[in-house]
């Protein structure tokens, strides 16, 4: 045992500084969890409670109002079809990458990185100028939202799918064709199977990623109709607004926190019975550098 | 493990080549055209009724004219004020991350012990909760009658501040709020690959243990502290809704990225916001090449 290990426990500031650090990042949720049932109209106090801006409100409530279950249907369709264009798309362009060796290789790596590190507004911009002045036959709203979050995720997918597959090298493949299996073969029966925690962790964060945005969305939104969560709770700074934009963020999170804890379970649970060890987390891991 | 791999030939592991092309693609089709769209309305011209972008798709047609006079006025005029108070925020946000984000990650990853696991899983989770919520919930908090007032008022402290009025401090606090959880993560993972060795090393040589920190853990950290800093800071320069978010859309707290989205959506001059895209980028050039440079050696080495 690395003897460090020893002597946890003898850093009491240390551990001080973490734990409030921790709730100052958690508490602050939980109290606009809490805010949500309000049943006044305060969105800065703890009044009693009620689901009144959950759907006991004749007007305003998430559930009466058609603004807020339009944002909240057109997030999750944006996300669950970004899920469904990216992570195809990235699962090949991994292996692709990983397994072609050449200048061109390099260089389709090299663009591969450059959307991770460029800053939102600039993809916002980017999208937005090349879809009115270049692409215009694209519908608006929702094609090009999509189009766009596709774009913006892609570059994930392939980073925790090349660090799974450089982890899971390539002699099983080898063993698998040695015994007479195609390429093809080998790689639909042998690999995805192995690869399958890193598509499952980057489908949660393809998902994550996209319920998250809210620059792209919103340089690609046309209105009422193309409004997400994120652009609905942005909105709700300037507008006179109620606890049921709590309500709403709130669905939200509750939605992504069950899509994250179900995937992990069933994550676990596809790793026991393959009999191999739970690697939690490589995915957010390889992400992180 | 690659071994075979390599031992083939070039032209062998083209055939993999295939896998990547849609991704390629598509990244061309809607990345690097989209930036280069941002070049062609940067440099192109407006119609002079409507004031609509007139791209210049051909380099040889590119005008400087509208990049110079944001030139002229970045360095000069209204934005100075602008890139300034942005660079401010930034700086000022980033060592709080290191302030907060260091001795947490430190704790994880060397002194958490059995808490280790539950610990992880309370640093992971802001990640999955939306951006925005996050805000929201501080508006909530700094509201004049909100718990932030009231918890200060416990103190003996005035409890009737404005918070949300345009107030820079709220903006910093916000920034650093919003993205510590993606500086602690990567620092994380350096300070946890180190290897103990080499502290019990400069324990038994006789350094007490601040002194051990500075000479061993601290340097073998710098890695980790580069990239959780580029992670931060490419980011918050180009926010501009967590500021206009917390302070009403306040103009005493404007960033570049406001800027942006004035010129863009609000007073429809297109060459001008294009024009500071590409200031922004050109500025964040070293940062996005430093990244991605410490990334594909990172690749190079998993794969080795």
């Amino acid at each position: 045992m690395n003897p460090l290990r020893r002597k946890h426990g003898s850093a009491p500031v240390l551990a001080m500084i973490t734990w409030v650090y921790v709730l100052w990042s958690l508490l602050p949720i939980l109290v606009a969890v809490r805010i949500s049932l309000n049943d006044g109209r305060s969105r800065s106090s703890f009044q009693p409670m009620s689901f009144r801006w959950y759907w006991g409100d004749p007007t305003a409530s998430l559930w009466h109002d058609d603004s807020m279950h339009t944002a909240l249907f057109n997030t999750l369709r944006l996300a669950a079809l970004t899920m469904l264009v990216a992570t195809p798309i990235g699962v090949a362009m991994a292996l692709g990458l990983q397994r072609w060796r050449g200048k061109t290789s390099n260089a389709a790596n090299g663009l591969m990185l450059v959307p991770i590190v460029t800053p939102e507004i600039v993809f916002g911009v980017a999208l937005f100028l090349v879809f009115s002045q270049l692409y215009t036959g694209v519908p608006d709203g929702i094609t090009r939202q999509l189009l766009g979050h596709v774009t913006f995720t892609i570059s994930f997918v392939v980073v925790i799918i090349r660090s799974r597959l450089a982890a899971i090298g390539t002699q099983y493949e080898e063993a698998a064709r040695d015994l007479g299996a195609s390429r093809l073969q080998a790689i639909r029966l042998v690999l995805l199977p192995l690869l399958a925690p890193a598509i499952f962790a980057s489908v949660m964060v393809v998902f994550a990623t996209s319920v998250d945005d809210f620059v792209i969305s919103s340089f690609l939104s046309t209105g009422e109709s193309t409004e997400t969560v994120p652009i609905k709770i942005y909105a709700g700074s300037r507008a006179s607004s109620t606890p049921a934009l709590n309500a709403l963020a709130t669905v939200m999170l509750f939605i992504t926190l069950t899509a994250v804890g179900l995937a992990a379970a069933l994550l676990k649970a596809i790793q026991r019975r393959g009999g191999e060890e739970p690697d939690s987390g490589s995915g957010l891991a390889s992400l992180s550098g | 493990m690659t071994a075979t791999l390599q031992r083939e030939s070039r032209s062998r592991t083209r055939v993999w080549s295939v896998f990547a092309l849609p991704g390629i693609g598509w990244l061309i089709g809607f990345f690097l055209i989209s930036v280069y769209a941002v070049m062609a309305v940067a440099f192109g011209s407006a119609d002079p009724f409507l004031k609509t972008a007139i791209p210049a798709w051909n380099p040889l047609e590119w005008d400087f004219t509208t990049m110079s006079d944001v030139l002229d006025e970045v360095f000069t005029g209204y934005l100075r004020k602008v890139f300034v108070r942005t660079f401010a925020f930034v700086g000022l946000a980033l060592v709080g991350c290191i302030a907060i984000g260091y001795p947490v990650a430190y704790y994880a990853a060397r002194k958490a012990g059995r808490r280790k696991g539950l610990l992880l899983a309370a640093l992971v989770l802001p990640f999955w909760i939306s951006y925005l919520m996050r805000m929201l919930a501080w508006t909530n908090l700094l509201q004049p009658d909100g718990l932030v007032n009231q918890f200060i008022g416990w103190f003996g402290l005035p409890d009737d501040r404005t918070w949300l009025d345009g107030e820079w401090h709220t903006v910093v606090i916000g920034l650093i709020y919003g993205y510590v959880p993606f500086f602690i993560l990567p620092l994380y993972s350096t300070l946890e690959r180190i290897d103990g060795r080499f502290i019990e090393a400069g324990r038994d040589l006789g350094a007490s243990s601040f002194q051990t920190f500075l000479r061993v853990t601290l340097p073998l950290s710098v890695p980790g502290l580069m990239a959780a800093s580029v992670v931060t800071i490419l980011p918050m320069f180009g926010d501009y809704y967590t500021n206009s978010y917390l302070t009403s859309g306040s103009p005493k707290t404007e960033m570049v990225g406001n800027q942006v989205e004035y010129y863009l959506r609000i007073v429809g001059q297109p060459q001008r916001g294009a024009s500071l895209v590409l200031v922004l980028m050109a500025m964040l050039f070293v940062l996005m090449v430093y990244y991605m440079v410490t990334t594909i050696r990172q690749q190079k080495a998993a794969d080795r």
